[in-house]
C-alpha cells in the first residue's frame, strides 16, 4: 500500500470519528508521517538484528573440501561392485565442535588399483540410494531413480536430473582418500553446497 | 491500487477495523500521558520478535543450552545486539508496568466500569513476572540457575501441593533437560499466549471504557482542549514514546555490550553470587527476615495478602477515603519495595565474600569463552567439560580445599580467601621458579613460613646447610649459586619462564655442571643426573617437571622424595585422597600451565 490513500484518508476519517475538531489536513498529515516514521524506527533495532539472526547461516565461512582418509584399500574388495563406507571426520557443528563424527557415506568401487568414488546421495531429491539386491544397479528408495554401478542414469524414465554425483579419490599408501563433498539436488549440473 | 483495495474491504471489511482501530475518541485530546498503554504493547511485541529470532538458534537441553546461547552471543552476528534487546527490554517492560500500574491507581482509572480491567491488568504483571522468571533460567549459566533454584525451592514450601508442585515444574526431582524444556515451553508457549489473551481482553475492555480523564464529569471539556482521537495526534506521542523506550534500552545494550552470560551451570560448583534480576532482589531481602518455619508467612502469606489488597482496590477506591487509602497503600508498598531493593543491593556491596564470589564469577564467565574460542572448541558433551579439564579453574578450587589446610599460594588459600589456619608448609606460588629458588637457598629466608619454617624441616638437614654453609659463600661461591638456580629452575621447563631459560642456555649449562662441584655441594646429598647413590634429599633431577610435581604430590613419602622424613604431607595418589586427573590439574595450576 502507498502512502497516499492512508494520508487522504485520515482527513476524512477525522470528520467521521468525534465531535472534535479535526486538525488542519497539512498537520495531520505531518503527523502521520512522523508517527510512522518514528514507529518504523523504533522497531528497527529489533526487525533487523531478528533477520540478521535468522539469515546468520548464510554468512558462515565456507570451508573447501580436503581429502580424508574413508577405508583401507584392502578393505574394498576387487569386485567391481560399490560397497558402503561411513565417511568420519571432525566437524564444526554450530555451537559444538566434535571430533570424528560420522557425517555421512560414499560408495567405493575397485577396478583394479584404482578406487571409484560415489557420494550416497541420490541427485534427485537427497534420498539415500541403495545397491540393489541383485548387486545389478543402484535404486533410489525414495523415486525409483535408478543408476548402473558407475553411477550414471540408466532408464530414460529415473528421475534423476544427473548421473550420481563422483568425488575425487586418491590412493595413499594403502588408503583410500575422498574428497567428501555434497551437492545440490535437482539440477543437471553438478554444484557443491558450501 | 484503488480497485484492489476496494476488493479487500468489500472481502474483508478491513477499512471498518482500521478506522475503529485509529479513530478512537480522545477527550481533551492526545496527550503524552496516554503514551504508557502503548509503550508497554510495544516492549511486548519487541520481545515477541526478538524472542522468535532467539528461539530460533536456542537449544533447550542442559548440554546445549548455554553453548546455543554463547553461539548467539559470541558467534552469530549480531547476536549480542538481539539477545541485548530481548534482555533488557525485559526490564524495561517491568518499569513501563510498574509506571502504568502506578498512573491507574493514581488517577483513580480502577473505578467502576474499570474493575476487570485493573483485574487484567494486574494478571499481565505476572504474566511477565513470570516471563522474566523463566527466562532467566534459558541460559543456563551459574547465575540463572541458582537464582532459579531459589525460586523454585520457594515454590516446594506451598502447602499441600508444594512438592508437587515443583517437582513437576522442573520435571522430576533435580534440574536437567527437562527443567529447561518445560521452563522454555512456558516461557516462549504458555506464557505469551496468555499474555496475548489478556492484552486482547484488556485492550478491549479499555476501548469499551474508554481514556480515564481524571475527576471531572464526563463530556467537560479538559481546560478548555477540544476533544481528539488516536490518529494521528496521539499516535505521533506513542510513536515517539516507544521510540525513546526503545533509544534506552539500545544505550544499555551498548554500554553493556549486551546480556551478561557466565560460566555454564554447574551443580557442583558453589556459587555464592547466585541473585535473581533487580525486580525480584526486594524478595530475596524480604526472605532474609523469616527465620526457619516462618518462611511460608514470608513467600506466601504475606505476598499473597498484598495482592489480594490490591486485586480489592477498584472497591475501596469507590470512596473519597478507600481512594486515600488504596494511594498511600500504594505508596507503601513501592517504598518498601524500593528500601528492600536497596538494602539487598548494599549489603551485597558490603560484603567482602560476596564482592569476591563475583569477581569469581567473572573471572569464570571470561575464561569459558577464552576455553570455548580454544581449538578444540565445545566438546558435544557440552561446555563445563571444558571448565572441569581446565587447570586455572580447578587447580585453585583443588588447592583451597586439599592443600590450603597447610600450604598458602601467595599468602592466600588459592582462590584469594585469607587462609582459615595459620601456613604451616611452603608457599607454594611460582615453585621451581628461580625467585622461589633464590628465596629458598636464602639464609633469611629458608627458615621462614614461606619455605620450611612452619615444618618438621625448620631444623632439618637442608636448612642448617643454607644457614650454616650458604651463609658462609664468598662472592664468587653466590654467583655460582645463581648459576645453580638458573639450571635447578630450568629442570622445571616452567611455561612462563621459557623464553628466560632459552636466553641463558649457556649459564645453565654451567650452573648443571656447578650443581655437582664441590664448592656448591648440593651432590652430597641430592642426587643430580645419577651423581649420588642414596639422596638425602628430594632427588633434583627433573626438579619441579609435571612429572616430578606429579610423583610428589601422589606421594612425597615416596624415597624420591621426602622419604621416611616426610613431614605431613598427605599420599595424595596411594591414600586416593586426590585422582590421577586431579593432581594433574593441580601440578599444571601450579606450574602456569593453561
Ligand atoms: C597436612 C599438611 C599438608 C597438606 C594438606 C599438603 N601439604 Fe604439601 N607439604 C607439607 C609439608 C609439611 C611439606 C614439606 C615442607 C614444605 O615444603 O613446606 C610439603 C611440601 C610440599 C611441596 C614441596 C615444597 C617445597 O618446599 O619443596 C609441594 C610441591 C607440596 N607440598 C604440594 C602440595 C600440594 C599440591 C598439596 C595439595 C594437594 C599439598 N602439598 C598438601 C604439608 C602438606
Ligand atoms: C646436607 C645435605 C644437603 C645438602 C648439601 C643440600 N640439601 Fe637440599 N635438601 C636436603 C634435605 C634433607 C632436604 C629435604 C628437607 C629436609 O629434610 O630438611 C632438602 C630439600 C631441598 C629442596 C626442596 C625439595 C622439595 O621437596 O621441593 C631443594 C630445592 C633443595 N634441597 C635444593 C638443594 C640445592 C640446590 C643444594 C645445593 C646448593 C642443596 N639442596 C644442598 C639436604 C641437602
Amino acid at each position: 500500500m502507498s502512502e497516499k490513500p492512508q494520508a487522504a484518508d485520515a482527513p476524512h476519517v477525522v470528520e467521521e470519528g468525534s465531535s472534535g475538531t479535526a486538525p488542519a489536513p497539512r498537520r495531520g498529515f505531518l503527523a502521520g508521517m512522523g508517527a510512522i516514521a518514528a514507529g518504523g524506527l523504533a522497531f528497527l533495532a529489533p526487525v533487523w538484528s531478528g533477520i540478521r539472526a535468522a539469515l546468520e547461516p548464510l554468512e558462515r565461512p565456507r570451508q573447501d573440501a580436503d581429502l580424508i582418509p574413508v577405508a583401507k584399500l584392502a578393505a574394498v574388495p576387487d569386485d567391481g561392485v560399490p560397497h558402503k563406507f561411513r565417511v568420519v571426520m571432525d566437524r564444526v557443528d554450530a555451537w559444538n565442535t566434535h571430533r570424528q563424527l560420522p557425517v555421512g557415506a560414499v560408495y567405493l568401487r575397485r577396478a583394479g588399483d584404482s578406487v571409484e568414488a560415489l557420494n550416497v546421495v541420490c541427485p534427485h531429491a537427497g534420498c539415500f540410494v541403495n545397491v540393489a539386491a541383485d548387486r545389478s544397479r543402484f535404486v533410489c528408495p525414495c523415486h525409483k531413480s535408478s543408476f548402473d554401478l558407475s553411477g550414471a542414469v540408466n532408464d530414460p524414465a529415473s528421475p534423476s536430473p544427473r548421473d550420481m554425483d563422483t568425488l575425487d579419490v586418491e590412493i595413499r599408501g594403502d588408503e583410500v582418500w575422498v574428497r567428501f563433498q555434497n551437492f545440490l539436488p535437482g539440477r543437471a549440473e553438478k554444484e557443491p553446497v558450501a | 491500487m484503488r480497485p484492489v483495495l476496494d476488493w479487500l474491504d468489500d472481502r474483508t471489511g478491513y477499512r471498518r477495523l482500521l478506522r475503529a482501530v485509529l479513530v478512537e475518541a480522545i477527550p481533551g485530546g492526545a496527550k503524552w500521558r496516554y503514551v504508557w498503554g502503548s509503550t508497554l504493547t510495544f516492549a511486548v511485541v519487541v520481545q515477541f520478535i526478538t524472542g522468535l529470532a532467539l528461539w530460533a538458534s536456542y537449544s533447550a537441553n542442559a548440554q546445549g543450552a548455554w553453548e546455543s546461547v554463547f553461539y548467539i552471543q559470541n558467534d552469530m552476528a549480531g547476536g549480542w545486539l538481539l539477545r541485548g534487546i530481548h534482555h533488557y527490554m525485559a526490564h524495561a517492560t517491568m518499569i513501563l508496568l510498574v509506571l502504568h500500574l502506578m498512573q491507574i491507581v493514581v488517577a483513580g482509572a480502577y473505578r467502576a466500569p474499570r474493575e476487570v480491567n485493573f483485574w487484567f491488568g494486574l494478571a499481565l504483571l505476572f504474566i511477565v513476572l513470570g516471563l522474566s522468571l523463566t527466562g532467566y533460567l534459558l541460559p543456563w549459566d551459574q547465575q540463572g540457575y541458582w537464582a532459579t533454584k531459589v525460586a523454585t525451592s520457594i515454590a516446594s514450601i506451598t502447602p499441600f501441593v508444594g512438592p508437587a508442585l515443583q517437582e513437576a515444574l522442573i520435571g522430576g526431582a533435580d534440574y536437567g533437560h527437562l527443567t529447561l524444556t518445560r521452563f522454555f515451553a512456558l516461557h516462549a508457549g504458555v506464557l505469551p499466549g496468555a499474555l496475548i489473551v489478556l492484552i486482547a481482553g484488556h485492550v478491549f475492555l479499555f476501548r469499551r471504557h474508554g481514556v480515564t480523564t481524571g475527576e471531572r464529569p464526563a463530556g467537560a471539556r479538559d481546560g478548555g482542549n477540544p476533544d481528539g482521537q488516536f490518529w494521528p495526534d496521539q499516535a505521533l506521542r506513542d510513536a515517539v514514546a516507544c521510540l525513546a523506550v526503545m533509544a534506552a534500552v539500545l544505550y544499555l545494550v551498548i554500554r553493556t555490550g549486551g546480556a551478561p552470560l557466565g560460566a555454564p551451570a554447574d551443580a557442583s560448583e558453589p556459587y555464592a553470587a547466585a541473585r535473581p534480576e533487580w525486580y525480584f532482589m526486594f524478595l530475596f531481602q524480604w526472605l532474609t527476615y523469616f527465620p526457619a518455619e516462618t518462611e511460608i508467612l514470608g513467600a506466601i502469606v504475606i505476598p499473597g495478602l498484598v495482592v489480594t489488597l490490591i486485586a480489592l482496590m477498584p472497591f475501596a477506591g469507590r470512596w473519597r477515603l478507600g481512594h486515600r487509602f488504596n494511594l498511600g497503600f500504594m505508596g507503601t508498598i513501592l517504598a518498601g519495595v524500593g528500601l528492600l531493593t536497596w538494602l539487598a543491593y548494599a549489603q551485597d556491596r558490603a560484603d567482602p565474600e560476596f564482592v569476591a564470589a563475583q569477581h569469581r564469577a567473572q573471572a569464570a564467565a571470561e575464561r569459558i569463552v577464552e576455553l570455548a574460542r580454544g581449538p578444540d572448541g565445545i566438546p558435544p558433551s557440552g561446555a563445563l567439560t571444558l571448565l572441569r579439564n581446565d587447570p586455572l579453574t580447578q587447580g585453585p578450587q583443588l588447592f583451597a580445599d586439599r592443600c590450603a589446610s597447610c600450604h598458602s599460594y601467595d599468602g592466600h588459600d588459592g582462590l584469594g580467601n585469607e587462609l582459615a589456619e595459620a601456613q604451616t608448609a611452603a608457599d607454594l606460588k611460582g615453585f621451581a621458579s628461580r625467585e622461589w629458588l633464590t628465596g629458598l637457598l636464602d639464609p633469611e629466608q629458608i627458615a621462614t613460613p614461606r619455605y620450611f619454617g612452619g615444618t618438621d624441616f625448620a631444623r632439618g638437614r637442608m636448612v642448617r646447610m643454607v644457614q650454616s654453609r650458604i651463609a658462609g659463600f664468598d662472592a664468587a661461591q653466590r654467583d655460582d649459586l645463581a648459576k645453580v638456580v638458573k639450571a635447578l629452575s630450568a629442570e622445571a621447563a616452567l611455561p612462563q619462564q621459557a623464553a628466560l631459560d632459552e636466553a641463558d642456555r649457556s649459564e645453565i649449562a654451567e650452573g648443571t655442571a656447578l650443581l655437582a662441584s664441590e664448592s656448591i655441594g648440593c651432590t652430597e646429598c641430592h642426587e643430580w643426573r645419577g651423581t649420588v647413590e642414596q639422596s638425602l634429599g628430594p632427588v633434583l633431577t627433573g626438579f619441579g617437571s609435571r612429572e616430578w610435581l606429579t610423583g610428589f604430590v601422589r606421594d612425597a613419602s615416596h624415597t624420591r622424595f621426602y622419604g621416611d622424613r616426610n613431614d605431613r604431607m598427605p599420599a595424595f595418589g596411594p591414600d586416593e585422597i586426590l585422582s590421577e586427573a586431579e593432581i594433574g590439574l593441580l601440578v599444571e595450576w601450579l606450574r602456569g600451565e593453561w
